[in-house]
């Protein structure tokens, strides 16, 4: 006969792990999508109906603000996964070299990953607004006249500054993580192919990729899915119209009438159940290709 | 004889030109990563710095004079904002280090579903989680405290602490222990002496997530706070919405310093976790 202890140990020390997730996380997210169902009881509305949504998607007032804003989304997010993915990657090669001064350069190359995002959108302003730092250097060499000869790249309507934003910021961290497979690798996959006659990008394409590729995938997913749901940066560095997805939500969230707040919710739970499937497609498919190699 | 020699030399040439190629793209490449923050000094120590410029003509410590001034609410928002990081951290690391143990050590039944239900925090965005909570943290009396804001910290903290500490727990011998036991110590004495040294170094990277993702929390923070919570990143994104560009420089100075600090500490129990470096996905 099992003791107690031995029968149970295992859901008795997940359970406070799972208390916060259970409670906080899924307790959450469901009460926010009975809400963004038009239940809220607080205030008298216990029926439940679709109306917030189709008030968002397909209503003349708020539809171009919703599709323009999935647009802008979509973009930005992906976008940003894309570069912040080859820079990564192209980058984590050159550091991997052996050369003198590599351990201070790597330790440069990590500076930024504990800086905040709200830090990192204030310093894509500094350096790329009309009289910023760039626009102040061009000016200095007489390629500008003034503030007005730069182009607008942030505040801009297609979401230039917010994607250098997450490229800036993401670079090093998928980096780093294709840093530690590689460096775990050791060169001896390379030298076999070297030795078999396979030439510089061979040994690129058929031994370093698909090695780093697990790597590269899953930092890439994190970097998606934190682009796509973020607040912070495209509120500093975005325009009054189109608005990404987040900001849009949290505006009608903050809005004195309380009844929109079914729609502010109603936009985040789009949000949340577009980024689930985006990130289950992109792991089936990056799972098919990594197969196929 | 020329011939040889130039076949000789040639390859020494070519292999030159390609590490002074190396070495000024990856100076390049510290260039780009640091010109931002270099930006913020710049404009933290300036005053009236017209447009073309390239640095400031006057130097001033206005911004910092106004950071330390009587009125100011920084030393309220560092306060405030430690608070939540170091509660933050004890309380997660706590909370996680049974379930990290058994997810580390053991198979069982139903082990991917809770794994998929831990991780999935790092998938959904936090604004529906935050607002959904919003509501009934008004009624439970959460919302516009530290503790209600704290408690929704934990959400995007727990996946990483427990991912990184489980991390540990796989390659941990819990025979140990069982020694430890035999030879007369107890359960106390057992974690202090033989679990906690080690898994110290889980501990250390699961500490620092939780502190960074907290330190760097801000729509969490804003939605639960509701304005009565103001930490450093509430601050700091109300300052970048005026035009005060060099009260905003210093302040995200002050903000990041500490972060940079602790993680020049740390650096050295990071190197070569790559499952743990995903912590600084959620910053």
């Amino acid at each position: 006969m099992r003791s107690f202890w031995d029968r149970w140990h295992i859901p008795i020390m997940l359970t406070p792990t799972l208390a916060v997730i259970i409670f906080l996380f899924i307790g959450g997210l469901g009460y926010g999508t009975l809400v963004s169902l038009g239940w809220q009881p607080l205030i008298g509305r216990t029926e439940i109906s679709l109306d917030a949504y189709t008030n968002i998607m397909f209503s003349d007032q708020y539809s171009s603000v919703f599709w323009q804003g999935l647009l802008l989304t979509i973009w930005v997010s992906f976008a940003s996964t894309f570069l912040a993915a080859v820079f990564a990657l192209a980058t984590a090669l050159l550091l991997r070299r052996t050369f003198i001064g590599k351990r201070f350069a790597t330790f440069l190359y990590q500076l930024n990953l504990p800086v905040p995002h709200v830090v990192a959108a204030i310093g894509i302003l500094f350096l790329f607004s009309q009289s910023g730092l760039i626009s102040r250097t061009g000016a200095q060499i007489g390629i500008f006249g003034g503030p007005s000869d730069f182009p607008i790249v942030v505040r801009d309507r297609f979401g230039i500054g917010i994607i250098l934003s997450f490229v800036w910021k993401e670079v090093p961290f998928v980096g780093v993580i294709v840093l530690a497979v590689l460096q775990s690798l050791g060169a001896d996959y390379e030298d076999l192919a070297r030795s078999l006659g396979a030439n510089r990008w061979q040994r690129f394409r058929y031994v370093i990729l698909p090695l780093v590729m697990p790597g590269l995938l899953s930092g890439s997913i994190l970097v998606f899915a934190f682009t796509f749901g973020s607040y912070e940066v495209p509120a500093i560095l975005g325009v009054r119209f189109p608005r990404t997805l987040t900001v849009t939500a949290v505006r009608f969230f903050r809005d004195p009438d309380l009844n929109s707040r079914t729609e502010g919710m109603a936009i985040s739970i789009i949000i949340s159940i577009i980024v689930f499937f985006l990130v289950l497609g992109y792991m089936w498919l990056s799972r098919r290709a990594i197969r196929k190699d | 004889m020329a011939a040889l020699s130039s076949s000789i030399y040639r390859p020494t040439f070519s292999k030159r030109l390609a590490r002074i190629a190396h070495y000024c793209a990856v100076v390049l490449l510290i260039f780009l990563l640091l010109t931002p923050l270099i930006a913020f000094f710049f404009n933290a120590f300036s005053f009236r710095w017209f447009y073309p410029q390239l640095f400031p003509n006057e130097l001033s410590m206005r911004a910092w004079q106004s950071i330390v001034a009587s009125n100011s609410k920084v030393p309220e928002a560092l306060l405030n904002s430690t608070i939540l990081a170091v509660g933050v951290t004890l309380s997660s690391v706590i909370i996680g280090l049974p379930a990290s143990r058994a997810l580390g050590l053991y198979s069982f039944r139903g082990k991917r579903v809770v794994e998929f239900l831990i991780l999935s925090p790092t998938i959904v965005p936090g604004i529906a989680v935050a607002m959904g909570l919003n509501i009934n943290f008004i009624r439970w009396g959460l919302s516009g405290n530290i503790l209600g804001v704290g408690l929704v910290h934990l959400v995007p903290v727990m996946p990483y602490v427990v991912l990184t500490m489980s991390g540990v727990f796989a390659n941990y011998n819990p025979d140990y222990e069982q020694q430890a036991r035999s030879l007369g110590a107890g359960p106390l004495a057992t974690f202090w002496y033989v679990t906690f040294p080690a898994i110290f170094p889980g501990i250390v990277v699961a500490s620092l997530f939780a502190y960074l993702i907290s330190w760097s929390q801000y729509i969490l923070t804003f939605l639960i706070g509701a304005g009565q919570v103001i930490t450093m990143p509430v601050l700091l994104f109300s300052t970048a919405s005026g035009s005060n560009n060099a009260l905003t420089a210093a302040m995200s100075l002050v903000f990041v310093a500490p972060s940079i600090f602790i993680l020049i500490l740390t650096a050295r129990y990071l190197s070569g976790k790559s499952s743990a470096v995903g912590g600084f996905g959620q910053l």
